[in-house]
């Protein structure tokens, strides 16, 4: 069956592709799950920038299309809605933005409406909806190869009259009849009244209207294919559903420390590399510091997330696309319930034992904002790799290695397997209160739609990449890199003679004393005071900070630091500063992401404060116990 | 106003979603919860007089997989039984 690029008739697209566009801005808007973004993609590439509204968490794509005359239209990408209800957030976004009462957005002067021709049946309803709106709209049905692969058909020249819009059948996968959109943007399309828009407000009706729409286009929508449900009844069978989830779940970690960390620490040699070479090339003195211990230093911490993010952002992207990400949420969902969260929150929990910063981001999916913002509160809990080498250092010099639980677990493996209990069980504790108090959901419930399987595409899942990466290394980057500088500058400060001071007379040493009376119930003195506001960088810091301060290469002189640090600290100051690791937010790239991602300061300080007052309180309490027991 | 689905019992449906077995299918009817959530269904495709099918349990029973519309959508247990159907026999719902 042939695929018509341009519709002759009543509505009328004449097949010119060349002249200037009628229309300047375009919103796309669609259901979710209909392409809307692959196709944003496919029009726009790379030509697409990310950001919020003023006030709302819903974020939005623009792009810029470039027609054959060389001019360039805009798109704007609108979060995926099934109707125009102004009760949901992303529903109100996009009538908002169509309205052009939204601040910040363009008043678009058309809409492309993308649809997915497999469910017409449903999708219409929300095109009644839009055409009601009186903006030029192009209606494009969506992933036509899938449609005539599973035995579909409909004819867009009926359905054309019927909405009185031009109508497409297009596949944004393959970029069959693409054509219509550079049609329409250059053409006026004369537009004729609908002949009939459905009675909203009654769903039957509303479906009644779309059968009908769809039944005079001679619509049929295919079978689902029989192989998505031969896969469900093994990924979902009683036995076997757990014990893949089980499976891919290890893979997934596994892929992030056998290939991420040792990326991650190649990166780290690297730039450590780099940073020798221009301390060299660059005359001694301010400058040069500032250069490589403020900005190069800076730019390194938030470079080396970087392998470990697109790794898992690779992993979590092949398993959303495929689909089975939305069986691994209906697989965890009964363990989520249980802290009142659920199964869309599984994958990003898991992500933060990587990193909590693709954690964060990864929340995206969970479309309650309560639970998300629920689920981006307890990340940071779950014990992630920056904590790993701290735990390491700390564990190697204070904790004697003896049998613990049988001959071959030892006391060092008892305590770091205690300390990612800790962090869980704390995560599981915070996720009850906050579901229980401020976060509790009103009105939601479980739904998750089940697609079909299918096979990832490598230039969707690369772009998506593109966007993660940039968002990461733009929005988070700028902040790490100033606390960063302010770090650096608090340890050169004050110059004497042009000199810097002596470790033990810079600012951040006076503040280290200042702090003192604070840390000291803790079991800790200035230096792990120091360690601690350094660490707030990132947590890994402290090591090197431990090492400037002792005046001990961290790299070389592991033993030396080890030791050294026994006269910072009593075994249960050291007790005491693992189980403030566990618990403190000490990580500014998360907390620019939380900050980026809830679109403000409010919840990134809220979690702040009381990350660390539930690490003081806990670190406290340690400290005193073991003074009990171990002196 | 707080909707608790665990703790509601609609009393004044008769047949639920949930009362089905795998494999069993309804005629949907009515919605007893927040109208929002079943404004929300109706989206994917729980519009009343559709058929509805029980496709699947997930590995723990809960939540349950059901085919409507043409798509698959799964649903926690406690959500199902706030959801009308009136069952359909076998033939009957071979001939739909």
């Amino acid at each position: 069956m042939g695929v018509p690029v341009s519709i002759q008739g009543t509505v009328l697209i004449p097949k010119v592709a060349k002249g200037s566009p009628v229309f300047k801005t375009v919103a796309v808007v669609g259901p979710p799950n209909a392409g809307k973004t692959t196709l944003f993609n496919r029009l726009t590439g790379l030509r697409q920038k990310v950001g919020n509204f003023p006030g709302v968490t819903v974020e939005h794509h623009t792009g810029s299309f470039r027609l054959d005359s060389g001019e360039e239209v805009s798109l704007i990408d609108l979060p995926g809605v099934y109707s125009l209800n102004p009760k949901s957030e992303d529903e109100k976004v996009t009538i908002d933005v169509i309205n052009g009462v939204m601040p910040g957005a363009e008043r678009p002067d058309a809409i492309i409406l993308v649809l997915d021709s497999k469910n017409l049946n449903r999708h219409l309803v929300l095109a009644g909806r839009v055409i009601a709106l009186g903006l030029p709209t192009l209606v494009l049905l969506n992933m036509a190869d899938e449609l005539h692969k599973q035995g579909g058909r409909v004819d867009v020249l009926p359905l054309a009259r019927q909405l009185g819009t031009p109508v497409a059948l297009v596949s944004a996968v393959t970029g069959e009849g693409l054509q219509a959109v550079a049609n329409f943007l250059v053409a006026t399309p004369h537009m004729p009244e609908p002949l009939e828009l459905p009675i909203f407000g009654d769903p039957r009706h509303c479906r009644e209207w779309a059968v009908r729409m769809g039944s005079r286009a001679a619509y049929r929508p295919g079978a689902t294919p029989e192989w998505t449900r031969r896969l469900d009844s093994i990924f979902l069978h009683k036995l076997w559903g757990g014990v893949i989830f089980a499976v891919v779940i290890v893979a997934v970690f596994q892929t992030i420390f056998s290939l991420g960390q040792p990326a991650s620490d190649l990166l780290q040699k690297l730039l450590d590399g780099v940073a020798v070479r221009l301390a060299s090339l660059l005359p001694a003195g301010l400058i040069n510091s500032l250069v490589v211990n403020g900005i190069w230093k800076g730019a390194g911490s938030v470079l080396v997330f970087l392998p470990q993010i697109l790794l898992l952002f690779l992993v979590i992207g092949i398993l959303e696309d495929s689909g089975y990400l939305a069986r691994a949420a209906v697989i965890s969902d009964k363990l989520m319930a249980k802290v009142g969260l659920n199964g869309k929150s599984f994958i990003p929990l898991l992500s933060a034992y990587g990193c909590a910063v693709p954690a964060i981001m990864a929340t995206r999916t969970i479309e309650n904002k309560r639970d998300r913002i629920a689920t981006i509160l307890i990340a940071p809990f779950m014990t992630c790799s920056a904590r790993l080498p701290v735990y390491t250092m700390v564990i190697a010099a204070f904790i004697p290695n003896r049998p613990a639980l049988g001959p071959v677990v030892g006391t060092r493996a008892v305590v770091m397997l205690s300390l990612y209990v800790l962090g869980f069980a704390m995560a599981v504790a915070t996720a009850k209160a906050l579901k229980s108090s401020v976060l509790r959901s009103r009105d939601v419930a479980f739904i998750m739609e089940l697609p079909p399987y299918r096979w990832p595409r490598w230039k969707s899942l690369g772009l998506r990449l593109m966007d993660r990466a940039n968002a990461f290394l733009f929005r988070a980057g700028t902040v790490i890199l100033g606390v960063s500088i302010l770090l650096w500058a608090l340890t050169y400060l004050p110059m004497h003679n042009g000199q810097p001071p002596a470790i033990g007379d810079s600012a951040i040493a006076k503040v280290g004393h200042f702090i003192e009376p604070a840390i000291r119930p803790l079991g800790f003195n200035w230096r792990i005071g120091v360690g601690l506001l350094s660490s707030f960088a990132a947590r890994e810091v402290i090591i090197a900070t431990m090492g400037t301060l002792h005046g001990v290469d961290p790299e070389s002189h592991a033993m030396a630091l080890q030791e050294a640090l026994k006269s910072d600290l009593t075994p249960a100051g050291a007790i005491a500063l693992l189980v403030f690791f566990a618990f403190a937010m000490q990580c500014a790239s998360t907390m620019a992401v939380v900050k980026r991602e809830t679109n403000g300061w409010k919840w990134p300080i809220l979690q702040f404060l009381y990350m660390t007052v539930v690490a003081y309180v806990a670190s406290f309490v340690a400290y005193r116990v073991t003074l009990l027991y171990w002196h | 106003m707080l909707f608790n689905f665990m703790k509601a019992r609609p009393a004044r449906l008769g047949h639920t979603l949930g009362d089905l077995a795998v494999g069993e299918s309804g005629i949907l009817e009515d919605f007893d919860m927040p109208q929002s959530i079943a404004e929300h269904l109706i989206n994917l495709g729980f519009v009343p007089g559709l058929k509805v099918l029980v496709a699947r349990s997930g590995p723990g029973g809960n939540p349950r997989v059901y085919r409507v519309d043409g798509t698959e959508v799964a649903l926690r247990r406690d959500l199902s039984r706030c959801i009308a159907v009136r069952p359909l026999r076998e033939q009957e719902a071979e001939m739909r």
